[in-house]
Formats: C-alpha cells, sequence, structure tokens
C-alpha cells in the first residue's frame, strides 16, 4: 500500500452492526423453513384416538388396531400367559417397569389396567420395528423354556406377554404402553385415557 | 487465414478468456504424474456415475409420483408400462450401488497411497463430506419405492435419532413430519434426494477437484512431481491431463460401462443386494419383514450399529459408534504420523493394520446384511449370546483400533527410503 490510511472506526462498526443484523435476519428467516417440517395440521389431526371394539377378542387372542400409524396390540392373556409372566421375572431387565414407558395405571405386574387385558405399542424399542407374537407352541424355534412372548425379527429382541424386555436383548426398555382406558366393557380407546374425549 | 473454426474460437476468447484459462488450467495443462496406475480410474469414474445418475433421474422424476398412495404404483409403472422405463430404473438402482462401489475403491486407493497426507487433508476431507453426502442421497432415495424395505429402513434410521438424549423424540418427529413415516416424509425425502442433496453433491465434486488441482495429484510413490521442473516450470515427471489422462480414463470407462452393463441386464438386482426382495411388497405400517437389513454399501456401519449393546436403558451408546465410524475418517490426515505416504515404502505395521482394516469392514459388511442369529448362540457359558453380534464387536473393536492406534504405530512403523522421483 502507498500510503497508510486510518480505518474509519465509525464506518468499520457500522459494517458490523449491519453483517451481524443481516446474519439474524437470516437465521431468522430460516425458522419458517425449518418449522414447515413439524407435523402438519392434517397429521396432528390425524394422530386423535382411535376407539377398538373388543367384544369378540377371546383368551388368547390378539386384536391390532392402528393409531398414529402404529400399530396397537390388545392382547386377552389367559391364566397360564399370566403365570408366564411371573415366571419371567428374573429374566426381564426391568420387571418392574421402573423406566417411564407407561401410563401410572400400567405399572404394575402386568402392565395392564385389567389383569388379563393387555395394550402396548406394538413397537420395538430398539429401532421401531414391529415385533411378532410367538405363543408358547413356538418353543421349537424360541428355546426349550420359552413361556409364549413377542419377538423382534429385525435385531432379535425378546419380550414376554407383558411387553417386558428381556436381558441380552438389542431393545433397551420394555414396549411402551399408550394411554388408553376402557368406554365400555368391551370398547376401548386408545390414545387418551380420559374418559369423553 | 484462420479457419472458420479458429475465428469463431478468436472472437469467444476475446470475450471470455476464462474459458480457454480454465481448460488449460484443469485439462490440457494440468500435469498429473505419469505413474499412475488402476487405482486411479475410480476418480473419473465416479464422476461418470453421477452424470449416470442425474440423467437417469431426471428422467425417473417424470413418472414418479411422490405420494405415499401412488409411489409404489408409480415405480411399477415405471417398470412395466413406460417404454424403456424398466431400463432407466434399473440404470439408477443398478447406479446406486456402482457409486459406493467406485467410491469405496477409489477411498482404497487414498489409504494405499497417503493420498490424504499434507498437503492434499482439504482434498480429503471434501472427499469425506461428498461420501456421507451421498449415503444421505442414498437414503433418502431408496424410501422413494415406498416398498416395505424402504419403509421400514427409513423407520430403523429415523428412529436412530429419537435416541438422543432429551431431544430425540422431537427430532424424529420433526424428521418425519408425523409420528410414523408416512406421506410427509416421502414427499420431503424426494425433495432432498432430487434437488438439495444432488446441489451440495456437484458444489462438493467442484470444490474437491479444485482443492487437488491447486496441490496437484498424488501418484503411487507418494512423491511430489512438484519438486522436479523443467526449465518452463512444468513437473518432469507429469504429463498433461489431456490427452493422456482423457484418453485413458476413457478406456476405463468403457470396461466400466461393460461391467455395468452386464450387471444392469443381467442381475439388476443382484440376487437381493442391489434391491431387496422385500421392496417389491408396499410398505405396510403395521407389518414389519421378518428381516430388515440396508443395502450392502451400508451394512458396515449397520453391523456397528447393533453390535454396541445398549447403556443406561439407552441404545444412543451404538448410535454414537456408528456416527463416529464415519467421522472419525476426517481426522485420518492427523492420525497418521508416518511423512511416508506411498505403501510401497512404508513399514509393515501399517501393511498388516490395512489389512486387517480392511478385512474387518468387509466382515462388517456381510454380517450387516445377514440376522444376528446367524451362525447361532454360544452355549450358557457364554451367556447363550450370538456367535455372529460376538464376531461384530470383535470386528468393531479392529475397525476403531486402525484408527484410534494409527498415532502410535505409524510412528514407530520402518519405512524404506523414498525415491527422489517417480519410478514407472
Amino acid at each position: 500500500m502507498s500510503q497508510q490510511e486510518k480505518v474509519d472506526k465509525t464506518r468499520r462498526n457500522l459494517v458490523v452492526a449491519t453483517s451481524v443484523a443481516g446474519g439474524l435476519a437470516t437465521v431468522g428467516a430460516a425458522v419458517p423453513f425449518a418449522a414447515s417440517w413439524l407435523p402438519s395440521e392434517r397429521a396432528k389431526a390425524a394422530g386423535a384416538p382411535v376407539e377398538a371394539d373388543i367384544s369378540k377378542l377371546a383368551p388368547g387372542e390378539m386384536q391390532i388396531v392402528e393409531w398414529r400409524g402404529k400399530p396397537v396390540w390388545i392382547l386377552r392373556r389367559t391364566k397360564e400367559m399370566l403365570e408366564g409372566i411371573k415366571k419371567s421375572d428374573d429374566k426381564v431387565s426391568d420387571p418392574k417397569s421402573e423406566v417411564n414407558l407407561q401410563p401410572e395405571y400400567a405399572k404394575n405386574a402386568y402392565r395392564s389396567r385389567k389383569e388379563d387385558l393387555v395394550v402396548l405399542e406394538g413397537v420395538c424399542s430398539h429401532l421401531g420395528c414391529s415385533p411378532q407374537m410367538k405363543p408358547v407352541e413356538a418353543r421349537a424355534e424360541m428355546g426349550g423354556d420359552w413361556p409364549g412372548g413377542f419377538y423382534c425379527p429385525c435385531h432379535g429382541s425378546k419380550f414376554d406377554l407383558a411387553g417386558r424386555v428381556y436381558k441380552g436383548s438389542p431393545a433397551p426398555v420394555n414396549l411402551a404402553v399408550p394411554p388408553y382406558t376402557f368406554l365400555t366393557d368391551t370398547s376401548i380407546l386408545i390414545g387418551d385415557d380420559k374418559k369423553g374425549a | 487465414m484462420a479457419s472458420p473454426i479458429t475465428a469463431v474460437w478468436n472472437w469467444i476468447d476475446e470475450r471470455m478468456p476464462s474459458i480457454g484459462e480454465e481448460y488449460r488450467k484443469h485439462l490440457s495443462e494440468y500435469y498429473a504424474p505419469k505413474n499412475f496406475n488402476f487405482w486411479y480410474y475410480f476418480g473419473a469414474m465416479s464422476m461418470l456415475v453421477l452424470v449416470i445418475q442425474i440423467v437417469s433421474g431426471i428422467f425417473l422424476t417424470m413418472h414418479y409420483k411422490p405420494d405415499a398412495n401412488l409411489a409404489f404404483g408409480s415405480v411399477e409403472y415405471i417398470m412395466r408400462d413406460v417404454p424403456g422405463g424398466w431400463l432407466i430404473r434399473y440404470i439408477h438402482s443398478t447406479g446406486a450401488s456402482m457409486f459406493f462401489i467406485v467410491v469405496y475403491l477409489h477411498m482404497f486407493r487414498a489409504l494405499l497411497y497417503g493420498s490424504y497426507k499434507k498437503p492434499r487433508e482439504l482434498v480429503w476431507i471434501f472427499g469425506v463430506i461428498i461420501y456421507l453426502s451421498l449415503m444421505g442421497e442414498a437414503f433418502f432415495g431408496y424410501l422413494l419405492p415406498w416398498g416395505q424395505m424402504s419403509y421400514w429402513g427409513a423407520q430403523v434410521i429415523v428412529n436412530l435419532f429419537s435416541s438422543v438424549p432429551f431431544i430425540g423424540p422431537d427430532l424424529s418427529i420433526w424428521i418425519r413430519g408425523d409420528y410414523v413415516v408416512s406421506d410427509a416424509t416421502l414427499n420431503r425425502f424426494f425433495a432432498l434426494h432430487v434437488i438439495a442433496i444432488p446441489l451440495v453433491l456437484i458444489g462438493l465434486v467442484a470444490a474437491h477437484i479444485l482443492a487437488l488441482h491447486d496441490v496437484g495429484s498424488n501418484n503411487p510413490d507418494g512423491v511430489e512431481i512438484k519438486k522436479h521442473k523443467d526449465a518452463n516450470g512444468r513437473p518432469l515427471d507429469g504429463i498433461p491431463f489431456h490427452p493422456y489422462y482423457t484418453v485413458k480414463d476413457a478406456a476405463g470407462a468403457v470396461i466400466f460401462l461393460a461391467v455395468f452393463s452386464v450387471i444392469l441386464f443381467f442381475l439388476p438386482e443382484m440376487g437381493g443386494y442391489f434391491l431387496e426382495y422385500n421392496n417389491f411388497i408396499p410398505a405396510d405400517p403395521l407389518k414389519t419383514p421378518e428381516h430388515i437389513a440396508p443395502v450392502w454399501y451400508f451394512t458396515p456401519y449397520y453391523s456397528i450399529l447393533r453390535a454396541v449393546p445398549p447403556l443406561f436403558n439407552s441404545q444412543f451408546p451404538g448410535v454414537m459408534a456408528m456416527g463416529l465410524a464415519t467421522m472419525i475418517l476426517f481426522l485420518l490426515p492427523w492420525l497418521d504420523r508416518d511423512p511416508v505416504k506411498s505403501i510401497r515404502y512404508r513399514g509393515s505395521y501399517f501393511k498388516y493394520a490395512l489389512a486387517i482394516f480392511v478385512v474387518s469392514f468387509l466382515v462388517l459388511g456381510y454380517l450387516g446384511t445377514q440376522p444376528t442369529n446367524l451362525w447361532g448362540q454360544f452355549g450358557p457359558w457364554l451367556g447363550n449370546a450370538d456367535v455372529a453380534t460376538v464376531a461384530a464387536r470383535i470386528f468393531t473393536l479392529l475397525y476403531f483400533a486402525f484408527f484410534i492406534l494409527m498415532p502410535w504405530y505409524t510412528a514407530i512403523d520402518k519405512s524404506k527410503p523414498v525415491p527422489d522421483r517417480v519410478t514407472t
């Protein structure tokens, strides 16, 4: 440079201030774009609670309903199944449902409002696959003392019939219990636990 | 009297000299080492595949419908009813796998000859970002046919984000735009796949090549050809990229396209590896396929994810390990402390380490395509653990050991003297 020019402090400060303001405005302008990725009103409406008729559900039978696009299992357990759950207490990693994956009313031995009827989200807590029910009859495939439960085909996680995860499974925690309530003895509302919703 | 062509060229050159300047800088007067071997085909080839993917992709979007109700049907429509549609679709789906084959070989070349080392660190970093973008591109694209594997693969990968502490569940809802993978997810993945990531990729490829041409190409001897120049300032061991390497790469492209065609016409699904069988069944959110595996190019990382057991009731550690397995590539130029670049003159420690790394990557890749009960279980004395899971854990450790121990074994390695000039 031929001559040393002094930086005009005022102008330099104005340039910096303008740049900072412009940068903030750019970040602000990005907000509506990022927000456009949130669930739309339509998606939220589609996530509303669903009602299921359980009058025809026989003991040992499972019904699958769709709630928020997820399979929700409604299983009416037999006496033998409930005994099998008791027996697997020492094989599951969270027998008392300490991890908060269920509403308060399902934090009990069978993880359900009514002893026989269990409601579970059929989504593996590992990576979101849908496990399959393997009844006691599947012993040949699941090992000699299999008391009945669920098996995730993706990564081999095992759950008992209360949705409690077996020790050594890739799944870290139990299957989630969605909020639900009995509207009548034969009808159940999934997605909301306050009557009249 | 100048010929009409020369006259037209002169007219352009007077008005826009940068065309000629760039042509000389990057092609006719870009001096590349004269000893490039087989491994140096894959850079140009990956650009060829990029072009193939962009062209075939543009034509696919003319018939494809990014709508959860129509997507699967529109792909079948392309395959059955659009004239030549099956060919364009298979070019695109085979091209995706070929892209990764070529890129993996290109990256292996960098490991062989130390092309990531000073002064080419930025070339390597841009390359790793290209690789990561390519993985994103492939992942977003795989959802579009809306088959069972598209759907459940996306479900598994998006759920990885829900394991992030605190913000996880909200983050995955934000990514999906719904409580499950749905039409909203398909629509945004389509936008990312056909425009956002391709634009980024093209920009990154340009940066990768500009960074390379600023420092000059490495070569199988790992010596700097710019150290010895003739009176005109041209490297003695360099030859102009055009015509020498354009001709050589064209010959490579012919062989590549022949191989590509054989796969395209005879093995477009590659026995379920390039296109998985389950993806010919429409997506069904209520029914998980028996066995979920990503496409082969993701499986080494998928194996690492599966191998890490959950900690503190969270499977975030596995997700972290998977992320780390790719991110650690960025550090490679600084982990390697041996000044010698090429494997030709490096000591035996590095050779063994590289061999173990390649074997680990391949075994992890294979295990990732298979269910974890592949090799049965150990007896009760080992807690009935799956043999394949234990193997994946061992190879995951070896994968990371290659990088983490690198500063140590490259520092004590006994390398041979490096020649002053290229040897062949």
